[in-house]
């Protein structure tokens, strides 16, 4: 098949702004042909170079003592002591998945399973964050059932336990929906895999499914704001196998026993093209590909689609070339393609075969390493205004508002999709608090959870940056773990408008403070840009994925309130109603300004919640819908009552940071008051679990009918 | 006392299978679909849950035909035990050792979570742990799990008292809530909850404990 020629326009639809192609023509100085082309736009897309947000990447803190691989690989690795590791990562996948919403959620799963377990880790627990429109926008049913059992079509397969995440709606995310799938493996810390290459003539193998043209110009596709063309994207989606997957995933890990892997990476977003490309210059070599021996799935491919395909449960591998019969009969075993495809160059070169001719012949460190790099212009977002009048409702009101809407229903309709407990090391499914798992074979517990209130973001992308670190590091703290590290996925609109690139400094500003005072350094992550439809952005969602370290089981708090139990309030209450989920959902206003963080205090609080695990009972952070909400959802989840003592609706339903509602017996609560009086912590007693009714002030209902809203409103308004 | 858990490809709860018959005494070893035989001395069978071929075709039909599954029905023949979780079952339906079939869940959704279930007959050597009719908690995750059969099967498992266990209320639609059945010789038990994820006290989780240890002290007896 012929080429086509290289126009303007073919250079514009590959995503090349001229500045770019001017480089491209620079750094080869010739016309690259078509094959090229495609390599270029594939490495240099947003996607693949981070080259909007690279600059303020770098701000982050990303290191640490228990820091043992920070961002740059796969995934990030953490010590979790005894010689073993936490692998994890965050990715998002959310143009696939509005436009294909089943298969786009599934290889988001599949990818970030693959991100894991490249790095020879077995994955031991996933969880996903998921944004969508307003429930009344004609997409947004379908794409959350899609959604939904796409990460349960594929993760269930798989075999790995879904044990957190979050679902929200807001109409700014109408045009564009957000799933971001969050993925930890455990591995031994002295047997981990990387992705540089090295050695010269060493063989680069292919490993797993076989090469079709799905997905081909997918993460040009990522990089793009929508437009009314959408629907002509749809081939541009991959299709998943979690069968495929969990066969690589077994294949992988037998043959990295062996000690037959010199280098392994996965096949991603732009497929062959960025993993040889990422294995080579990691690893400061060159890399020839002869795509004759690539398994294919379809006919007549030509390099320009073998190059840019993303069919998805494949790898790269370099391979010890002593060892390549006892390589080759593991994938046998598992029925898996593998292939040598191609080997490293001592030269600094890109070199692709297919056929007789040389289809691309380029500088490889040119592709990665000098990416282009913006300093976009921005603009810092304007100070929010303090909320003018704070509404006042009837407190149950209040509640029932909150939790009719699917916002803050209990949302078991989503996870009783996923399975929870494969693996069976599961200490605590989702729907309260961080997501628990048990290192296999050990006492030690891992605790999972995954935050951010978009809405402050919008208002206050510094303290919304913070305010998302801080909840995951109080979630993490109230199941009485430790927090170790972070990973973030930062899904904004379009960075070419200093408005947003404003939003996302800021949020990386809060993100970078907040990481670097709770001791929580950010060791992988992923950025989604373009997320606007016709021109309309979504809010700001830098999502935080936190991990969490139980080294003693004594210290897992993981109870539920007991009749008689105080309910006692850790930490300083003000009543800040700004951005708050009741103004939002019972008023329908989004104003003022998002609440401050003071990190100092988080961390106080948190430590002091740790060093006090044996005298609480049970715990959960305070978020959204504030003392009202945390208390609702402790009853519920006791099938206790409750009676909070506070009459005011803003103290109540605000959303001031670094608090904590703690559940103790008397003698437990006396003690713990006198610690935080010690500590300088704030403490209070506000009310008492028992009964069979939530009482607030002055006014009580049954338990049973919030508890039955509860529980039906999230299905009742979706399905 | 020797357990062998089947390894198919796709197979996702093989170790968690392997590790709750460690823990009732047994010792394991894994054995792969390629296999033509079994371990000289095993005395059970454990058919693990999962995806096994990715529940292509038929959920379970594709393994029902591996070269291991010869030697699984020569080990029933003898009389020796066999147990099916999930994915097991529906192995054990598709080779016929145990009848009935099992269709997508009457919500048609996946399914995770606990569930409250009758001991519906202890005169079997993986329930005589239970008192009659007591009600347990174990976890089922399923997408097919709607256990259905004839009524001339429905008939005879219950006239042969072959119902292991029941789901309390309708979880998935399968008839008579049947969530798991014997075979005739009461020595291969099919069922969809997940016993081997309720067999460790430090989850908190145990009531799925007794199915593994009343089989251990029947297979010492034996």
């Amino acid at each position: 098949m012929q080429d086509p020629e290289i126009t303007d326009e073919l250079i514009a639809a590959h995503g090349f702004t001229p500045d770019e192609y001017a480089e491209v023509l620079r750094i080869l100085n010739r016309d690259p042909n078509f094959t090229e082309l495609g390599i270029f736009s594939a490495m240099w897309n947003e996607h693949c170079s981070y080259k909007s947000s690279k600059k303020w990447l770098r701000t982050l803190p990303t290191d640490g003592p228990q820091v043992i691989c920070g961002p740059g690989e796969n995934a990030g690795i953490v010590d979790i002591g005894d010689g073993q590791a936490v692998v994890f990562k965050m990715e998002s996948h959310n143009h696939p998945s509005y436009i294909e919403p089943y298969q786009g959620a599934a290889t988001g799963v599949g990818g970030i399973l693959r991100d894991v377990f490249t790095m020879g880790a077995r994955p031991i627990a996933a969880m996903n964050s998921l944004s969508f429109g307003e429930v009344s926008h004609k997409k947004t049913k379908r794409l959350v059932s899609g959604v939904v059992e796409g990460i349960g079509g594929y993760g269930n397969a798989f075999g790995v336990p879904t044990i957190g995440g979050e679902v929200r709606f807001h109409p700014a995310f109408n045009g564009n929906c957000l799933v971001n799938a969050f993925a930890a493996g455990l591995a031994d810390a002295d047997k981990i895999f990387y992705s540089a290459a090295s050695g010269v003539g060493m063989p680069v193998v292919y490993l797993g499914a076989k090469t079709g043209r799905d997905g081909v110009g997918g993460a040009t596709m990522a990089s793009a704001e929508f437009d009314d063309t959408i629907e002509e994207k749809r081939p541009t989606v991959q299709v998943g196998d979690p069968f495929t997957e969990k066969r690589l995933l077994e294949a992988c890990l037998e043959l990295m026993q062996t000690g037959a892997v010199i280098s392994i990476q996965d096949m991603g977003a732009a497929g062959l093209t960025c993993s040889a490309v990422e294995m080579g210059d990691k690893g400061g070599l060159g890399v020839q590909l002869n795509l004759d021996l690539v398994p294919q799935r379809e006919d007549a491919m030509t390099a320009y689609e073998m190059m840019l395909s993303e069919s998805q449960e494949r790898m790269l591998m370099v391979l010890d070339p002593s060892r390549e019969a006892e390589a080759k009969a593991i994938f046998d075993k598992w029925d898996l393609d593998f292939a040598i495809v191609g080997e490293t160059l001592a030269e600094d070169r890109f070199l692709v075969l297919h056929g007789d001719e040389v289809k691309a012949d380029l500088p490889l460190s040119k592709l990665s390493s000098t990416a282009p790099e913006y300093d976009r212009p921005w603009e810092a977002t304007p100070a929010a205004a303090a909320l003018a009048d704070a509404p006042d409702i009837d407190s149950i009101e209040g509640l029932r508002a909150l939790i009719g809407s699917p916002n803050y229903a209990r949302k078991h309709w989503v996870w009783e999709q996923y399975d929870a407990q494969v693996m069976a090391d599961t200490l605590r499914t989702p729907g309260l608090g961080a997501g628990i798992v048990r290192v296999h074979g050990t006492d030690k517990m891992l605790a999972f959870t995954s935050d951010v209130t978009p809405r402050y973001v919008r208002a206050n992308p510094v303290e919304g940056g913070k305010q998302a670190v801080a909840e995951a590091y109080r979630n993490i703290t109230a199941c009485g773990a430790k927090p170790l590290a972070t990973t973030d996925n930062l899904n904004f609109g379009n960075p070419e408008k200093p408005r947003i690139m404003g939003q996302l400094v800021g949020a990386i500003k809060g993100i970078g403070e907040a990481c670097a005072a709770l001791d929580t350094p950010i060791v992988s992550g992923n950025v989604s840009l373009y997320n606007e439809t016709d021109g309309q952005p979504i809010l700001p969602t830098p999502t935080i994925g936190a991990v969490g370290l139980i080294a003693d089981p004594e210290d897992l708090i993981a109870g539920l309130p007991e009749d008689g139990d105080w309910a006692l309030l850790i930490g300083e209450t003000t009543g800040h109603l700004g951005q708050s989920a009741l103004l939002c959902e019972a008023f329908g206003r989004e104003e003022g300004d998002a609440p401050a963080v003071d990190l100092a205090v988080e961390r106080r609080n948190g430590d002091f919640i740790r060093q006090n695990s044996a005298l609480i009972r049970a715990a959960t952070d305070l978020s959204d819908g504030g003392l009202a909400l945390a208390a609702f959802e402790m009853a519920d989840a006791a099938g206790l009552g409750v009676a909070l003592d506070e009459t005011d609706t803003a103290r109540l339903f605000g959303e001031d940071q670094a608090r904590y509602l703690v559940a103790c017996s008397f003698d437990q609560a006396e003690a713990l008051m006198s610690a935080a009086a010690q500590a300088g912590v704030t403490i209070a007693q506000v009310g008492r679990f028992g009964g069979d009714a939530v009482s607030l002030g002055a006014t009580s209902v049954p338990l049973a009918d919030l508890s039955a809203l509860y529980r039906s409103s999230f299905e009742a308004a979706l399905t | 006392m020797k357990a062998a858990v089947l390894v198919f490809p796709g197979s996702n709860c093989d170790r968690d299978l392997a590790v709750a018959f460690r823990a009732a005494g047994f010792q394991v070893d894994m054995v792969w679909h390629k296999d033509q035989d079994l371990p000289a001395g095993t005395d059970i069978v454990g058919i693990p849950g999962g995806f096994s071929f990715g529940d292509y075709l038929r959920c379970g039909a594709i393994a029902a035909r591996s070269p291991i599954v010869s030697a699984l029905k020569r080990h029933v023949e003898k009389g020796g035990y066999a147990i099916g979780i999930c994915n097991g079952f529906q192995v054990l339906l598709e080779t016929g050792l145990l009848p009935g079939a099992l269709m997508r869940n009457a919500g048609l959704r996946f399914m995770c979570r606990s569930v409250p279930l009758e001991i519906a007959t202890t005169a079997s050597d993986f329930t005589n742990g239970y008192d009659q009719g007591a009600v347990i908690s174990l976890p089922v995750a399923h997408h097919d799990g709607n256990y259905q059969a004839t009524d001339d099967i429905r008939r005879a498992l219950q006239g042969e008292d072959r119902i292991a266990l029941r789901y309390q209320s309708d979880v998935n639609g399968s008839v008579d809530r049947i969530a798991g059945i014997l075979s005739e010789n009461r020595r291969v038990l099919g069922l969809m909850p997940h016993p081997e994820r309720a067999a460790d006290e430090k989850l908190g989780l145990t009531d799925g404990q007794a199915m593994f240890t009343s089989l251990a002290a029947s297979v010492v007896d034996a």
